[in-house]
């Protein structure tokens, strides 16, 4: 019956060909748009055109009258203006948090904002009856520039709260006791001629994220539990926070996320569609649908990024930090988001990167505008961070004059020095960043390419190569409770998983992370294969559904397989133990003669032995089992991390710059991480590919724009521009390992690095091609038309005679450190 | 409303349509086709891509009434007697697919590719599928998946693949 006789090679480690896939090329798929229930009704939701504006008056007569139209609500018809949605995180005990409403009720505060909502027999009967909906409006001044939305007198978004700042969080390492004091740092460093002051303001833009399927939700009210059917990143959470948000007994409603088409942070949310879903639903005691379009979700799903960061370093001449101070606005948008107060307060761990920096500040101002309000997209608060303190990396050597791996080859925490407490106060357990970036180095072939830079510089060449690196880590596996506790947070960062054992020796294994495209059945199947000596395909992990998962805090922050899959570890054990002293019976043996391996036990020094499959049989049928324990092997078991986890790697870019029209092509583009131990390396080069993508779009393509009345201009998939195959160039991946000391498997987490590294390699690599020609920076992204201007308004402020000195090896970024005044962040900057 | 006959899949469906109604609410709606998926609404992202007649059109801009008297095939089509198409298979083999949403309009588009040229460099690969986007995969695997296919379905390759290659040079049209 069963197969233990052959016990299985080693799972972990290999490429395994992924489960999910069968369904997915198939088109056997469960989106949450695809189910279709009896008596499915639809709704749409009617949305403010307006930025900012009191609501006057809603006219629903001429949509009710629309045949198939079966109720048009307005936010007080449903309460839907008494809704508070959920913020998790309250980043400073006086911090402002508006009421988000699920419709608004007297004014809207960003365009996009649902002011009501169409029921109707199909989506098409409701969109078209939703245009029927007149509402009369009373246009209020926008608030959308973050420092004069911070100046007296300013507009306020919400003027109930009587401010457009949101919240100001500070880190200082000299009260922290954790490092030296900024201001004497950098006081020190005025009145220092052995030191240099470096001050930059970098613009981290606004973007969306994009997953590929729009979102959706299903709400079916007539079963003694509700059943919402979402496309969720996050069904536990949504679960509870549908309960404490509603009033609904939590244990009366069941959350589903069925097949989710991709998040990337942006499906970590309780969506005021979700919450209009079910009070509609409850309503009219029928199921009922909502799907977004693309140009909905692009307007109203949440956003991502968007900081103003200036950032003042000192250095000592010979290339020695000596402080570092950041100073952020974060724009929050209209409204909280779940976790969106928090995101920028993420990056405090993350400017002080891989280097020793003796002093740090961190000061974030959170502030309202009304946009669509922002919230977690891949990376979170790490991508801004490393793309402010890599790009100071390479403008602090341009200054002085120090080739910019030198650079920072100097600063960062070498290998004998881990474990190394940070000035953040992160305690970074492992990492060899001299492996990966000598890999990288040499993968890239690093000084062939600046040779051919030196020579189209010499050449005068139309096409301009430029090199940019970014040596970066982050923190993954969110995250220990007792963290986030002092951090504010309104959960814990642990993770559940259960082993069922079937009486034919099958495994189901239940999971409390919500997988969306990053193929935990296939890694977790491997990792319970190797625990429990059974062979892949015995094993099925199930997720997404609170009613088979009832505990589980889902799918982010890389936290799957550096948490989630260390509570599947801890149940395996479990189930081990409790196997144990029915297997000591099965073999007439006592369990101190027992060793587990392979997926049997044996009587050590015999022959004698029974598999674990056995076992789960024989507590099935019961007939004999020692007294005093339960006939059961099933096992749970919470993991709470004691740390975080800390991926690190080099990310190397080449690209060409057409000096004439501006355009960047990628070139070559090499990274070497340090993910810890791989459970699947297909899995991991697929997240790194994909991570690339969107962090080379941050710098080359992306930007959720908009005009002065607050309309967003990007609004459809032809003006928000995604790479496509043809944007993009295949790139050259490789791993080093050290494995993770902070959980057992030695696993560190993937899902966000690609983006984290490689955008600051990118822009960095964009202004090293066209430095010499006197451009100093480039807003992102550095579209063909910035570029040109750049290097337009650039024109006589370099002399071309320079080129073949910056040119020499050994000259720094390849540009003049003469060009760039002291703290000069102008000229040349868009 | 406008009465219309397809064959989809290989099976034939009489219906009355609203003359507005897109084919993909077509498949989806009407006749439970729900692997054929929406991505947006300006046909950019491709994820509705399906063959009509033998060529890959992205259904979310074709009318229902403009299949009448057509063959369609869509991702549910494609495997015959449990043998998954070669492009299918390369897919899996590759890992050319992460969340899957995009993956059913990549594969018929791909499919489309290579009865254009049956043997296409890295970059008309990457220019054949320019019209569908995908969030997860950065691409590079979907190009290395359609580059194993291409080789599979040579002519002369095993043949079971190029039973498949023959099915898909015919048009699909089962
Ligand atoms: S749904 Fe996007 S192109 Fe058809
Ligand atoms: S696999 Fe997710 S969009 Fe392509």
């Amino acid at each position: 019956m069963t197969t233990t006789e052959n016990a299985p090679t080693q799972e972990i480690g290999r490429d395994r060909r992924r489960k999910e896939d069968r369904r997915l090329i198939t088109g056997r798929t469960r989106w949450t748009d695809n189910q279709a229930l009896t008596g499915l009704l639809h709704i749409s939701v009617v949305r403010s055109p307006f930025a900012h504006a009191e609501i006057k008056g809603i006219d629903t007569s001429a949509a009710k009258q629309v045949p198939g139209v079966v109720a048009v609500y307005t936010a007080a018809d449903l309460g839907a203006d008494q809704v508070q949605l959920p913020c998790a995180w309250p980043v400073t005990k006086d911090m402002k948090a508006p009421q988000r409403p699920a419709l608004a009720g007297s004014r809207v505060n960003f365009a996009g904002e649902g002011v009501a909502v169409v029921v109707a027999r199909s989506a098409a009967i409701a969109k078209d009856a939703a245009e029927q909906v007149e509402v009369d409006y009373d246009e209020l001044e926008p608030v959308l520039d973050m420092e004069a939305a911070l100046a007296d007198g300013a507009t306020l978004v919400h003027p109930e709260i009587g401010t457009n700042a949101n919240a100001q969080w500070v880190f200082d390492s000299g009260e922290a006791g954790s490092g030296g004091s900024v201001a004497e740092a950098l006081q020190k460093a005025e009145s220092d001629d052995d030191q240099i002051i470096v001050k930059r303001r970098f613009r981290q833009q606004r973007l969306v994220p994009v997953f590929m399927e729009p979102r959706s939700t299903v709400v079916d009210p007539s079963g003694e539990q509700l059943v919402m059917w979402s496309s969720t990143q996050v069904p536990h959470i949504l679960k509870t926070m549908l309960a404490l948000t509603l009033g609904l007994p939590e244990h009366k409603v069941r959350v589903i996320a069925p097949d989710v088409g991709g998040g990337f942070g942006g499906k970590i949310a309780v969506a005021p569609e979700e919450v209009l879903t079910l009070l509609v639903a409850q309503k009219l005691g029928k199921p009922v649908k909502w799907t977004e379009t693309r140009s909905e979700s692009l307007l109203t799903a949440h956003h991502g990024r968007d900081q103003i960061q200036d950032l003042t370093m000192s250095v000592t001449k010979d290339g020695t930090i000596t402080g570092l101070d950041v100073k952020l606005l974060a724009d929050m948008g209209a409204y909280l988001g779940l976790v969106g107060p928090g995101v920028p307060i993420l990056g405090a761990f993350m400017f002080n990167a891989i280097y020793k920096i003796p002093a740090y500040r961190f000061d974030c101002t959170n502030v309202f505008t009304t946009k669509t309000l922002t919230d977690a997209y891949r990376g979170a608060g790490r991508p801004e961070a490393t793309f402010g303190i890599e790009r100071l990396m390479d403008e602090a050597a341009l200054e002085l004059g120090m080739e910019p791996m030198e650079f920072r080859r100097k600063n960062w925490i070498k290998h004998e020095e881990f474990p190394y407490t940070t000035v953040s106060t992160l305690t970074y357990d492992t990492g060899n960043y001299e492996a990966a970036t000598d890999q990288a180095l040499q993968m890239f072939d690093y000084d062939g390419l600046r040779r051919e830079q030196q020579e189209r510089r010499e050449r005068g060449d139309v096409k301009q190569l430029g090199i940019g690196i970014s040596t970066f880590t982050e923190m993954c596996g969110l995250a220990p409770s007792r963290v986030l506790g002092s951090l504010d947070y309104g959960a814990g960062g642990w993770e559940t998983a259960a082993i069922r054992m079937l009486p034919t020796g099958k495994a189901e294994v239940v999971v409390g992370v919500s997988p969306h495209g990053q193929g935990h059945e296939t890694a977790f199947s491997q990792i319970v294969a190797d625990q429990l000596g059974v062979p892949f395909d015995d094993v099925e992990i199930l997720h997404g559904d609170t009613q088979s998962s009832y505990r589980g805090l889902d799918t982010y922050g890389s936290r799957s397989l550096a948490v989630g899959g260390i509570a599947v570890v801890k149940a395996a054990e479990k189930v081990i133990e409790k196997a144990k002293p029915i297997a000591a019976h099965m073999l007439e043996a006592s369990e101190g003669d027992l060793e587990f391996s392979g997926g049997r036990f044996t009587v050590k020094g015999t022959d004698k032995g029974v598999g674990i499959q056995d076992i789960a049989l024989a507590v099935f049928a019961a007939h004999d089992y020692p007294e005093g324990i339960e006939p059961d092997i099933d096992a749970h078991a919470t993991f709470d991390p004691e740390n975080f986890s800390f991926p690190h790697g080099t990310h190397l870019c080449a690209v060409e710059v057409d000096t004439e029209t501006g355009f960047v092509q990628l070139y070559k583009y090499v990274c070497v991480d340090d993910v810890g131990n791989v459970i699947n390396p297909l899995i991991v080069e697929g997240q790194v590919h994909g991570g690339l993508a969107q962090g080379i779009a941050q710098a080359l393509f992306e930007e959720a724009a908009y005009d002065d009345q607050g309309t967003l201009l990007s609004g459809t998939l032809v003006d928000y521009t995604l790479p496509t195959a043809a944007d993009l160039i295949s790139f050259d991946t490789a791993n080093t390992t050290t494995a993770s000391t902070t959980n057992p498997l030695g696993v560190k987490g993937v899902g966000e690095a690609g983006t984290i590294a490689s955008t600051p390699a990118v822009v960095n690599s964009v202004l090293d091609a066209i430095r010499h020609l006197g451009v100093k920076d480039i807003d992102m992204p550095t579209t063909p038309y910035r570029v040109w201007t750049a290097i337009n308004d650039a024109k006589g402020t370099a002399g071309r005679g320079d080129e073949a000195n910056v040119a020499s090896p050994g000259a720094g970024l390849g540009s003049t450190a003469s060009d760039i005044s002291k703290g000069d962040t102008q000229g040349g900057h868009l | 409303m406008a009465r219309i006959r397809t064959t989809v899949d290989g099976l034939v469906y009489e219906d009355d349509v609203e003359p507005r109604m897109l084919l993909v609410q077509y498949l989806r709606e009407r006749l439970g086709k729900t692997g054929t998926v929406i991505g947006c609404d300006t046909s950019n992202c491709g994820a509705c891509t399906v063959h009509l007649d033998g060529l890959s059109v992205k259904s979310c801009s074709v009318l229902a009434v403009q299949a009448n008297g057509s063959e369609v095939l869509t991702i549910e089509g494609l495997e015959r007697d449990g043998q998954l198409h070669p492009m299918q298979q390369a897919f899996h083999d590759n890992h050319a697919l992460q969340c899957g949403y995009c993956t059913p309009g990549m594969i018929m588009q791909s499919i489309d590719l290579l009865g254009e040229n049956p043997d296409p460099s890295e970059q008309e690969i990457r220019e054949g599928i320019e019209g569908n986007l995908c969030r997860c995969t950065g691409y590079q695997n979907i190009v290395r998946a359609v580059q194993d296919a291409a080789s599979k379905m040579k002519p002369g390759a095993s043949p079971t693949a190029e039973a498949g290659a023959k099915q898909t040079v015919a048009g699909g049209g089962a």
